[in-house]
């Protein structure tokens, strides 16, 4: 089947979805779509993808992803690959979970890497980083601190718990709280080419 | 008449359920790996995995290096099986720059990934058994086939659990022919082990009276729930990607699917002796098959083992997969045209294993739960990523 011709039968099946092609896979313009969609290939007799096998998010620093690789255990096909798109700020797509219970863990992956919420999840928590952790590590646009230096307000929070700083780490924070800067991990640069 | 103090009537008792925190530091949780179980008595009503200890951003480690940098890291992700690892991420990276391996590298990998294959199998059974109590005996005879696995690996790859072995386009060393004929011996000696393990194990009573019937997984569960390799195998599904990919050269090689019926502990134990079994048979193929000389590393990729940061796959995207011995071991690869990945996604089978965990054990006694776990065959490096 020509992959036009995979998108018609979609459509013809739900009308009112908008699609895209996007390098072999199938965007779907509006994510509310995506249960819809995943539904009718998951039960359409021509397809059949039964079987949820990746759940990821990626950055592409003006929108947030989110990917679906999809194959069938019964018919032995795929990847049929879907993917949603959303702002950075507005993340919200729907859970695959309802239909697929492998998409449990990997959503919450996903939240917890990218900050995507997953709506109706029956449990979105973070899951490798502890509760309480500030931001989305994954995201591209995320700072890691340098846990080497302190800052002005950390050293502020151990005198005041009676630990001795070294007068060394407290002039480099007093540097860098003159400068107005956060002390920050460095990056690794774009390797150059050799 | 007065009510009967009975457990079968829990109406009857008065009773409390009790909250448990199993691990993080316990030996049975095959690492760092915690879970929140509520009991009551000895039934398990509720159970939450909490993982995340060995956490280290595998993903974000990997974006921000050259795509021949991140082969080693792969070795830690699910460390048993470096192997394989290596083979999932280069065939991720070989379908991403169309790369063509040489034949005789196709034939080394394979190898080595079913030698993984029985590595991984062995020793998974030895702590299935050190996990019910027999300590140590199992894994003991499990280790001494290991050592000599292991030992085919440092020879091969300079070290034995860490092979970074692979290299995109093919592998890294030759491998000589006297080493080749010691696998050969390996593999002829080896279902005389598997002989000797099985007749200590499968039909010994306390193996079956602990692992019939406990944490049976059914079908239509396992497929909704994205169980791959041995556990979902052992509920019935027939689904190996050797044999729906055929990727690498696995369409060459005649071997069977072994599968369960239930889907229980002991289908998982057996299932695992059986695929042992058809590895043996691919090996005794690619041994005979292998040409006896021939390139490593594809034309194409040869002048980047020398400078691995010149290497730019072009714009696009791949999803490479392989059967690795724990499940369906995927990588998700995009390119941006750069030396480094724009974005580099693993999926873990351990780690997506695990999202049946509570449905599998509830109901089950406390002790259930760690001969449950041990059947699932988890790595840490690899659920954490």
């Amino acid at each position: 089947m020509t992959p036009e011709e995979i998108k018609n039968k979609i459509q013809t099946a739900l009308p009112g979805t908008a699609l895209k092609w996007v390098r072999d896979t199938l965007l779907i313009e509006n994510p509310q779509d995506l249960p819809k969609v995943a539904n009718f290939l998951k039960t359409s007799e021509e397809f059949r993808f039964d079987y949820l096998s990746s759940v990821t998010g990626a950055d592409y620093l003006q929108y947030l992803e989110a990917v679906y690789h999809l194959y069938s255990m019964e018919k032995k096909t795929g990847p049929f690959v879907l993917r949603a798109r959303v702002g950075r700020d507005q993340a919200r797509i729907p859970s695959l979970v309802p239909l697929y219970r492998g998409a449990e863990y990997q959503e919450r992956e996903a939240y917890d890497t990218y900050g995507i919420i997953f709506e109706n999840h029956p449990d979105l928590r973070r899951i490798f980083m502890w509760e309480g952790f500030e931001g989305f590590p994954m995201r591209k646009d995320y700072v890691q601190e340098d846990s080497e230096i302190l800052e002005a307000s950390d050293i502020e929070w151990l005198e005041k718990h009676q630990v001795q700083v070294p007068e060394g780490m407290k002039k480099r924070a007093e540097e860098l709280k003159k400068q107005g800067r956060r002390a920050v991990a460095e990056r690794p640069g774009q390797p150059e080419p050799q | 008449m007065e009510k009967i103090f009975s457990a079968r009537d829990p109406s009857a008792l008065n009773t409390e359920t009790l909250e448990i925190n199993f691990g993080p530091q316990h030996p049975s949780t095959h690492g760092v790996f915690r879970m929140n179980i509520v009991c009551d008595g000895e039934t398990v009503v509720s159970l939450k995995p909490v993982m995340g200890y060995l956490h280290r951003n595998h993903e974000q480690i990997a974006e921000n290096m050259s795509y021949a940098a991140s082969m080693p890291y792969t070795d830690r992700l699910d460390y048993f099986n470096s192997m394989s690892n290596n083979f999932g991420y280069s065939l991720a990276v070989e379908k991403l720059a169309n790369i063509e391996v040489p034949e005789r590298a196709q034939y080394i990998r394979v190898i080595m990934a079913e030698l993984t294959r029985l590595v991984n199998h062995v020793s998974v059974i030895g702590f299935l058994l050190n996990d019910l109590g027999a300590f140590f005996t199992p894994v003991l005879y499990a280790f001494r086939e290991r050592e000599k696995i292991l030992d085919i690996f440092e020879e091969v790859s300079g070290a034995r659990m860490m092979c970074n072995y692979f290299r995109f386009g093919g592998v890294k060393y030759e491998i000589q022919p006297h080493i080749l004929q010691r696998i050969k011996e390996i593999v002829k000696k080896f279902p005389k082990f598997l002989e000797e393990f099985e007749a200590l194990l499968s039909k010994n009573e306390i193996l079956c009276m602990r692992c019939q019937n406990v944490g049976v997984l059914p079908k239509e569960l396992a497929v909704s729930a994205s169980i791959t390799g041995p556990m979902l195998r052992a509920s019935g599904v027939d689904y190996d990607i050797r044999k729906v990919d055929k990727y690498s050269i696995y369409g060459r090689f005649k071997f069977r699917i072994p599968l369960g019926e239930k889907g229980d502990v002991y289908d998982r134990y057996y299932v695992r002796i059986l695929e042992m079994h058809e590895s043996l048979k691919i090996l005794d193929q690619a041994l005979k098959d292998i040409p006896a000389t021939g390139e490593l590393v594809s034309k194409k990729m040869a002048p980047f083992l020398k400078s691995p940061r010149n290497f730019k796959p072009p714009v696009g995207e791949a999803y490479g997969r392989v059967e690795a011995p724990k499940g369906e071991l995927g990588f998700y690869v995009v390119s941006d045209g750069t030396p480094q990945p724009w974005r580099y996604h693993v999926r873990a089978p351990s780690f997506i294993n695990l999202t049946i965990l509570e449905d599998m054990c509830l109901g089950h006694k406390i002790a259930d739960v760690i001969v449950i776990l041990g059947s699932v065959d988890i790595v840490l490096g690899e659920v954490d990523h």
